[in-house]
């Protein structure tokens, strides 16, 4: 059994000494927010196995380690050839940067954008901005059932504000980067540190818009990442979302997204988790008005003892939407992989069509998968399918490479490549992807050391 | 020295003994049909030369240029000059054909000493054989034959094998699904590729594909035993007689 009244007191300490250093004149309505945000998170605490949502992935890890909340001036740690060395310099012309979740002006460029767009440090915004703010910010990423939504509200302070104006075409892509920097932090080294990061992306009523949000780790130490993201998109919006994780591999990360879709909206949110010890990502639509097409896509590479757990829910509201989903994974040493794909049509939504796709790709015996699809169906009129597959190499696909003089640690690699090469496609920003494509096969030869480089 | 030279070769599947001492030496410059009826052992035959692990060699020998062929991995087979036409060539989505055949080629000629081929001269000798075997140049950029039809399949195979360019070639049947047209081609193809440092191995059900390569030798194989071998007239005297001549007198020895 967790002792999860014990293990909560360390980040109730840290909001106690945040609210006494606060000087009580700045914005006090997302103060009000954070007050019920810790007073949510201590009453629902660290979940535990007991929670079903939670079965397979025990964040007893997480709830056990003392963090010191990750310092606020880091970014002064931070230079160009530390992107450029992280290999996120030159993915998109617009790049905001986060270090621990704080706003580092000196490191973030934007492109030409269209006027009225917005790219900016949600601090900021909260002092100026609350009208356009209030209404959305943590009224879609509910505190009330996940106590990590709960804690990263808790500690609201800055994160990105991305705003694109009704019909607005943002034609190049918005990078936002969080960098984890746990090492540059003065005194008490050594110590884990904690941070929570935070977006916020309103997109108007028919425009369009493409994000990256980055996480990443200055160095290989151990730290707490638990980063929230709410995207809104307004009637006959386009939006296409990527999420790349590639943290140290000693982090934990937990993370929502949590996409709301209006009328006739299509929106896709593509994940790519690489790295973390203990990764848990939330991605959940909501089809909120009729016509929305919303997209969920995956890859998740695990390796050594790393635990990747990827829950899903696709909130069917109303009729006449449709939800794709495909997630793959790749497992290998002794990797545990977690998939939970919900899908849930209300008794309003007739004409929902709905197709989940989990597949998984175990390179090793001790290499695990969880996966489950949870279909609720009240509606009558529906077309939902879901399937889901655990594989191993295709022995025959083996045998025809090699037959052909490629070597086996090769041919094993180009299959699992292959694997996840069907997700990669997706990936319609080049530069991403194949920055990406390079990165991953970097990391299956890594995983499946090459013997024969032929 | 002979090429390949498979000496009382015994080999099994799923505890099941298929090949029965099967003896064969094949030269340089020839080309051989193996023959036989459903399940004679001749496709066991092919895959145990290409070095399929599923089937295990319980006895004899195989020698390649001398060397003791069932101890080399299948890429080292490959690497030496073997090449294989699958019978079932295996779909392989997300990997391009270009891609592939080029890390094959540079995989062979690195084992030969070669440096790798650039893209452009991959690119030259790529063209050139597709032209062969009558295929379009969008074939390299799909994945490996997915989508294919059965025709196209057996055609990319032979175009893998002339931008390969192997010493000792075994087609396994090869001419199984394909149309008249395309049979034309897929012969067409293999003749071109003859030459005297060259051997191949055609397995076949029928001697249909042996009016377009003929064959030097013809061999017979039926349960797992090579029973008679001839010269092309033996493909004839069985397309009219059919294997149960043979199996008769098998029988009756």
């Amino acid at each position: 059994m967790i002792g999860t009244t014990h293990d909560k007191d360390v980040h109730l300490a840290h909001f106690a000494a945040l609210e006494a250093g606060l000087d009580g004149r700045k914005a006090p309505w997302v103060h009000a927010l954070r007050r019920g945000a810790i007073a949510r998170f201590a009453e629902l605490g660290f979940p535990t196995f007991e929670d079903e949502e939670w079965r397979h992935t025990n964040v007893a890890p997480i709830a056990k380690t003392a963090y010191r909340l990750a310092p606020a001036d880091a970014c002064a740690a931070l230079t160009p050839a530390t992107l450029e060395a992280l290999g996120i310099d030159d993915l998109a012309p617009n790049r905001i940067v986060f270090a621990n979740g704080r706003h580092a002006p000196n490191l973030s460029a934007l492109g030409a954008l269209p006027a009225g767009v917005r790219v900016g440090s949600l601090a900021a915004a909260l002092e100026t901005d609350r009208a356009r703010i209030e209404p959305h910010l943590a009224r879609h990423a509910r505190i009330e059932a996940n106590a990590f939504v709960a804690l990263n509200t808790a500690f609201l302070a800055d994160g990105a504000f991305v705003e694109v104006p009704k019909g607005v075409v943002v034609l190049e892509p918005i990078h936002v980067v969080f960098v984890a920097a746990p090492s540059t932090t003065r005194g008490g080294a050594g110590a884990p540190t904690v941070s929570h990061p935070r977006t916020l992306v309103l997109a108007g009523a028919g425009s369009q818009v493409t994000l990256i949000e980055t996480y990443v780790t200055l160095g290989e130490s151990a730290h707490f990442t638990n980063a929230v993201t709410e995207i809104v998109a307004d009637a006959n919006a386009v939006v296409d979302h990527y999420r790349l994780q590639r943290e140290s591999i000693e982090a934990s990360h937990v993370s929502t997204t949590q996409v709301r879709l209006d009328r006739a909206c299509a929106l896709s949110s593509l994940s790519i988790s690489l790295g973390g010890a203990l990764v848990r990502n939330d991605a959940n639509a909501v089809l909120g008005a009729e016509g929305g097409e919303a997209t969920l896509n995956g890859l998740y590479l695990g390796t050594g003892s790393q635990l990747v757990d990827n829950h899903t829910t696709i909130d069917h509201a109303m009729p006449h939407c449709a939800s794709h989903e495909l997630y793959k994974g790749i497992l290998t040493g002794a990797a545990r992989g977690v998939f939970n794909g919900k899908i849930l049509v209300r008794k309003d939504a007739q004409k929902t069509d709905a197709k989940q796709t989990n597949k998984n790709l175990l390179l090793s015996p001790d290499a695990t998968i969880n996966t489950k699809p949870q279909l609720e169906i009240y509606a009558d009129d529906v077309k939902c399918t879901h399937g889901a597959t655990i594989g191993r190499l295709d022995e025959d696909a083996l045998f025809y490479l090699r037959s052909r003089g490629i070597g086996a640690e090769r041919a094993r690699s180009l299959l699992t490549y292959a694997f996840a090469s069907d997700i990669l496609r997706r990936i319609k920003v080049a530069a991403l992807r194949s920055r990406l494509e390079e990165q991953i096969f970097e990391q299956l030869h890594t995983a499946n050391p090459v013997k024969d480089s032929t | 020295m002979a090429l390949l030279e498979v000496k009382n070769l015994h080999a099994r599947a799923a505890g099941n003994e298929i090949l029965r001492g099967v003896s064969l030496t094949v030269n340089a410059g020839e080309v051989h049909a193996i023959m036989g009826p459903n399940g004679s052992g001749k496709s066991t035959l092919a895959q145990v030369l290409a070095g399929r692990d599923s089937y295990e060699v319980t006895e004899g020998e195989v020698l390649y240029d001398g060397k003791d062929l069932l101890e080399m991995a299948p890429e080292d087979r490959a690497r030496e000059g073997i090449f294989m036409a699958f019978q079932y060539p295996v779909e392989i989505p997300g990997v391009s054909t270009a891609y592939f055949l080029k890390a094959a080629v540079n995989a062979i000629r690195k084992h030969r000493g070669l440096e790798p081929l650039d893209a452009v001269d991959f690119l030259k000798i790529v063209k050139q054989k597709l032209k062969l075997v009558a295929m379009e140049e969008a074939l390299l950029n799909r994945p490996i034959n997915e989508g294919f039809s059965g025709g196209e399949k057996k055609r990319n195979e032979i175009f893998q094998m002339a931008v390969i360019d192997p010493r000792l070639a075994i087609l396994d049947e090869t001419d199984s699904g394909l149309d008249i047209d395309a049979l034309r081609i897929v012969a067409n193809g293999v003749n071109t590729l003859r030459k005297p440092d060259r051997a191949v191995v055609v397995v076949t059900h029928y001697q249909r594909l042996l009016n377009y390569i003929v064959p030097d030798f013809v061999h017979v194989l039926l349960d797992g035993r090579i029973v008679r071998s001839g010269d092309k007239g033996l493909a004839l005297e069985l397309e009219e007689k059919g294997y149960v001549w043979l199996e008769g007198e098998v029988a009756s020895a």
